[in-house]
């Protein structure tokens, strides 16, 4: 059991004297991360802004260890809690290597004359996060998701017990997100740092998260695993989703799909035929596709985006009454499309199906210019 | 690394030898030249050469002194201003904050001399932090309202003309044979700074230089942004007073001995950061007041030689050095922000 270095009770959060969100309950344990999600301007940075002292709460209590955080001093409280922020700041003659340093501020002497130790910790903090090249460089003149790797190597070289993160993916490409959250699994785990971000990216938060928060309209609305969390209907309820779908077991969105009568038919089958569903829902066609096992990889897509979808069992052999209703939606389509290469015992169903297909003379290797 | 270390150490190295030369040149030179050799004999031995003696002593070095001590003292205002505001172009004097201590210096000066008697220099300084604060209570109203700082800039220079034309009003208006003395601070200058006054000065400027620099951490780290330094521990609230009540304290100071010297407070830390690459408290708060009390002792220097026997105010020469960097820096920032 993993001991809570963060914990909130009864948190009333908000600006000025306008309560935002209330009762907001979250405990941070030691090597653990959590993540809050919630839709734009559901109060995620608000609550994070509180459990770091910059916004009095309004109401119930922040504990750090057993302390309670508003008699902690700044130093101590710096010492324990770090903080990165997205907003961004302009500097003058400030070159990263300094940035990062001032991340040892809690630690040094009254005029803040780093020791060799605290330099070694900036060196450590920089190369974790894949920085040193930019040492010397400006931090003016570096990009933005360059910045963001520098303000979390200077929080990382503090030591803290609590590392909080508002929105940290913003500024980041692909490669450094996934950096990042591999850097915050390895605090985590290594340093036992206890970690608490928002973000946006649903399919991260899935991937990253211990526990999740999701926040809502004045109140926490639900709080758990993100097994939990990502189960049925549940996310596309909380960002109130209707314009396209959200897929749970990837933490993917999907576009809308194209409603109406197939016009074309899709022969698809693990995974294949998933470029093919995408392409055809860009160019506005509506398709069935089939026949699909309900565990294959290319089925939440389907399901998403086919206008008619023809299913079998998991682990079933394609029946006998899948093929004639797949059969009956081909004949009305105008184009088939096969993007399966490879039939077996299973799918010996679709093998027909693309036969029949071809016989119709209506089956197309590949999807040319439909409309 | 290296380079670094040796970009400081130059620095600092030609900072205090220009420091040197310049302050002696100051003594030295003047409507009556003395040598350095009779300097030496002079002050070894004042009996021997009186006239130089007192000329030395009672005119050139306090008001060497006072260029080199208010000098470094405007520069070390202007930094504090800079951080204060994050603003490279924030200076006592283009925020108005040397006017507003003008002008109660100013009626200070009006209404003892109608009442015929002369206040002391601490008075003085009172007077002028009086208001030095009044004009930065303006400021701070402003600076709350508007993030862009060119406004915050061009609001410093009206409240500037305010201030001033109220002076030029007051000034006008009470007859008194002194007024000539009274315009001729105003416009700023060193000259009749007496010892007791360069004392005062001393016993004002150097701790509040000395409290500046030991604020250089929490300076440092609130250059990263307000809400940095607080999750660093910054007491953000103590800090921000402590640093508006030192440059208050160093631009009043000043202001009560000299009069309003333009554009130092800008200037200076502006060379002084693009020379040491730096912006980092620690190093740059000494090597301002350096800096300051070099370019004070130029400025003043050119004051008194180049139109000789007319002197100068020493606005205007600190102006004609000090405008264009701040013209510089505006174009520098508007084209960086572009880049962006």
């Amino acid at each position: 059991m993993s001991e809570a270095v963060l914990r909130a009770e009864k948190l009333s959060v908000g600006y000025g004297k306008k309560v935002i969100i209330s009762g907001v309950e979250l405990t941070a344990e030691c090597g653990k991360i959590l993540t809050i999600i919630g839709p734009n301007g559901a109060g995620k940075s608000t609550i994070l802004k509180t459990i770091c002292r910059q916004l009095e709460p309004l109401g119930g209590t922040v504990f750090i260890g057993k302390e309670k955080m508003g008699e902690l001093s700044g130093n101590a409280l710096a010492r324990t809690v770090s903080v990165l922020l997205t907003n961004r700041v302009k500097t003058e003659y400030m070159r990263c290597i300094d940035v990062v340093e001032m991340g040892r501020y809690p630690y040094t002497g009254s005029l803040g004359i780093l020791s060799d130790e605290d330099r070694a910790k900036v060196r450590d903090a920089m190369k974790l996060v894949d920085i040193e090249m930019l040492a010397d460089r400006e931090f003016d003149r570096i990009s933005d998701g360059q910045r963001q790797r520098v303000l979390l190597a200077g929080a990382i070289c503090r030591e803290p017990e609590v590392l909080i993160l508002d929105e940290p993916t913003t500024f980041l490409d692909v490669k450094y997100k996934l950096e990042l959250m591999s850097i915050l699994k390895k605090l985590a785990s290594e340093r036992n740092t206890a970690i608490i971000l928002s973000l946006h990216e649903l399919d991260l938060a899935q991937r990253v998260s211990d526990r999740i928060i999701c926040v809502r309209g004045e109140k926490l609305d639900r709080t758990g695993t993100p097994e939990e969390i990502f189960s049925g209907d549940y996310i596309s309820g909380l960002y109130g989703v209707s314009a396209g779908s959200f897929c749970e077991s990837f933490g993917t969105p999907e576009l809308e799909r194209c409603e109406g009568e197939p016009e074309v038919f899709v022969i698809g089958g693990g995974g294949s035929g998933i470029d093919v569903y995408r392409s055809l829902q860009r160019r506005g066609v509506p398709f069935a596709a089939g026949v699909i096992h309900e565990n294959d990889i290319e089925f939440p897509v389907a399901h998403a985006l086919a206008s008619k979808l023809i299913t079998e069992k998991p682990f079933e052999t394609v029946t006998q009454e899948s093929f004639d209703s797949a059969l009956a939606v081909m004949k009305k389509c105008r184009t088939v499309i096969c993007s399966v290469s490879r039939f077996g015992a299973a799918n010996e169903y679709c093998r027909r199906l693309r036969d029949e297909a071809e016989q119709l003379g209506i089956l197309t290797k590949e999807l040319k210019n439909e409309r | 690394m290296k380079a670094r270390k040796l970009r400081f150490i130059g620095g600092y190295t030609a900072l205090i030898l220009l420091l040197i030369g310049l302050a002696l040149l100051n003594i030295c030179a003047g409507s009556a030249d003395i040598a350095p050799s009779r300097l030496i004999s002079a002050l070894r031995d004042p009996d021997s050469d009186k006239v130089a003696y007192n000329i030395i002593t009672g005119l050139r070095l306090p008001r060497t002194a006072a260029a080199v001590i208010l000098g470094g003292a405007l520069a070390v205002s202007g930094f504090l201003l800079q951080n204060f505001f994050a603003n490279p172009i924030a200076g006592p004097y283009i925020l108005g904050v040397s006017s507003g201590a003008k002008l109660v210096v100013a009626l200070l000066l009006v209404y003892s001399l109608a009442h015929g008697f002369a206040p002391n220099s601490f008075a003085m300084v009172a007077a002028a932090f009086a208001g030095a604060m009044i004009s930065m209570s303006f400021i701070l109203l402003i600076s709350a309202k508007v993030r862009r700082m060119s406004v915050l800039i061009v609001c410093g220079v009206m409240i500037g003309y305010i201030c001033s034309a109220v002076t030029d009003f007051v000034v006008n208006f009470s007859d008194d044979s002194n007024i000539v003395n009274l315009h001729n601070w105003s416009m700023g200058s060193f000259s009749g700074i007496g010892r007791s006054d360069v004392i005062t000065a001393a016993l004002i400027v150097f701790p509040a230089c000395i409290c500046a620099f030991m604020l250089s951490k929490p300076m440092n780290a609130y250059q990263l942004g307000e809400q940095y330094a607080a999750n660093s521990g910054v007491h953000i609230k103590a800090f921000r007073a402590a640093l508006i009540l030192l440059s208050s304290v160093l631009s009043a100071c000043v202001t009560a001995f000299a009069g309003p010297v333009s554009f130092v407070g800008v200037a200076v830390p502006h060379i002084v950061k693009s020379i040491f690459r730096t912006a980092r408290p620690i190093y740059i708060i000494p090597a301002c007041f350096l800096g300051g009390a070099v370019f004070c002792l130029l400025c003043d220097f050119i004051t008194r030689t180049v139109f000789a026997p007319t002197e100068l105010s020493i606005s205007t020469v600190t102006s004609v050095f000090g405008a264009p960097i701040v013209i510089y820096i505006l174009m520098h920032r508007e084209r960086r922000a572009k880049n962006e």
